[in-house]
């Protein structure tokens, strides 16, 4: 398959601020009020980024959301993004049809940097929809399986009808990832497992002394996690999680989602456990 | 299949507990098969039993009128099911299912009673295990309070 080149470091700042147009080829209803679009650029060029990044969507007229891409990073094609519909933004973006323009700024941020992990055991631990900014992840480290040692995925959910790419977890599994899935609530016909993510870290197979652990979710949910995990020995710098703040600019410029000494949309959203373990557990900043 | 004796040493909710503590406790206890589907107990049950899972997956239930059946917990491979066999009354406060074929060591609530009334040491020991697993799901009830991955406080901000 064809390959992308490494996205650029850094962009102009003017360029950065342009949305780029990009077209909608394909669409699918993951759930009740999420959504994947597929995404095609006018200009032909395809968007390269690393996994974990986000990209500033925008729908005309309505505004522009802070979305992670939830493609391939290494395979040249179309832009996918894995979007729940919450406000005015997401719900235009759900209103869109096959041949609809939208605008894209980015990518922006830091990435998950799964090749550190290369020879160690991998955890990813995604909650709700936090398992979208997982995926390019997941995806690069089973393109290079041989790379890595266990590969586990932890995953908890609302409810099992709100679980994402419940048929690619089957593939994953196939290709020699551990995943294990979780829900709040279930009803008698759900013969899955019911608790809370963190329930499922010391069943799963990996070594904490030679992890590395990337988590995506709610922070709530992500403090108790990355806990946990310590709990279980895994060091707190090889611990990442993916912060969700007020992005707007996408560069560092207009402050939205400052973070006390932070611009989440620079120096993360992908950010060390150990950098933030003060922070996640504030009621203000 | 090894023993109550042979399992209970290795099971973390008795560790450290010595042999003849040990064997005090597996004097009480009992294995029993569940087919999918067939219940350990009932809301309002007298609550005459605790079990430890050994095999397959139990499901912890509620019901409620309008909401209908519930599964707010399983229980999997070593996990504890039950503290009500401990607290007065002495009533189930949940349905406990078996969700698969499973098999479970249940241990007799009122035998063990008799036993921790007597030895107080035992008693201090089982309470700060039974505390152990009631507090891991409070801890659990309460996140799931703040119903972390639907909310209604997303917005555009935070849509991932």
């Amino acid at each position: 398959m064809p390959r992308l080149a490494e996205p650029t470091a850094v962009q102009p700042v003017e360029s950065a601020m342009v949305p780029r147009l990009f077209r909608l080829v394909d669409r699918r209803q993951d759930t009740a009020d999420t959504f994947t679009i597929v995404l095609e650029p006018n200009d032909g060029v395809p968007l390269a980024f690393i996994p974990g990044q986000f990209t500033m969507l925008s729908a005309f007229g309505v505004g522009e959301v802070p979305i992670s891409v939830s493609g391939d990073a290494h395979v040249a094609g179309p832009l996918q993004h894995t979007v729940r519909d919450v406000g005015a933004v997401t719900h235009a973006l759900a209103r869109t049809a096959v041949g609809d323009v939208m605008g894209v700024r980015g990518p922006y941020g830091t990435g998950w940097d799964v090749a550190d992990g290369h020879s160690r055991d991998v955890v990813f631990v995604g909650g709700g929809i936090g398992l979208a900014p997982l995926r390019p992840a997941v995806l690069e480290v089973l393109a290079h399986r041989e790379d890595y040692g266990r590969v586990v995925l932890l995953y908890g959910a609302r409810s099992p009808e709100e679980l994402l790419f419940v048929d690619e977890m089957k593939q994953w599994e196939d290709q020699g990832m551990e995943v294990l899935v979780t829900v709040d609530y279930g009803r008698e016909s759900w013969q899955g497992r019911v608790g809370l993510v963190t329930k499922l870290i010391p069943r799963a197979g990996f070594d904490p002394m030679s992890t590395l652990a990337l988590i995506c979710g709610p922070e709530v949910m992500m403090r108790h996690t990355a806990l946990a995990l310590v709990g279980r020995g895994v060091r707190s710098n090889r611990i990442r999680v993916s912060l969700e703040r007020n992005m707007r600019c996408g560069v560092g410029l207009c402050g939205h989602c400052q973070y006390r000494e932070l611009f989440v949309c620079v120096d993360g959203p992908v950010l060390p456990y150990a950098q933030v373990t003060g922070l996640l557990g504030l009621r203000e900043v | 299949m090894r023993t109550i004796e042979q399992y209970l040493p290795d099971h973390p909710f008795f560790e450290g507990l010595d042999a003849p503590t040990l064997a005090l406790i597996a004097g009480c206890a009992t294995n029993i098969s569940l087919a999918a589907g067939e219940y350990l107990c009932h809301e309002g049950d007298a609550a005459d039993h605790f079990f430890v899972v050994r095999r397959g997956r139990v499901a912890i239930e509620v019901h409620g009128p309008a909401s209908g059946t519930l599964v707010l917990d399983t229980a999997d491979e070593g996990d504890v099911v039950g503290w009500s066999w401990l607290v007065p009354p002495y009533v189930s406060t949940f349905d406990a299912r078996a969700a698969e074929a499973s098999g479970v060591v249940a241990f007799d609530g009122a035998c063990l009673r008799g036993k921790c009334d007597s030895d107080a040491h035992l008693g201090y020991e089982l309470m700060k295990r039974v505390t152990q697993v009631m507090n891991g799901r409070l801890v659990a009830a309460q996140l799931r309070l703040l119903d972390l991955y639907g909310g209604p406080g997303a917005t555009d901000a935070s849509p991932r």
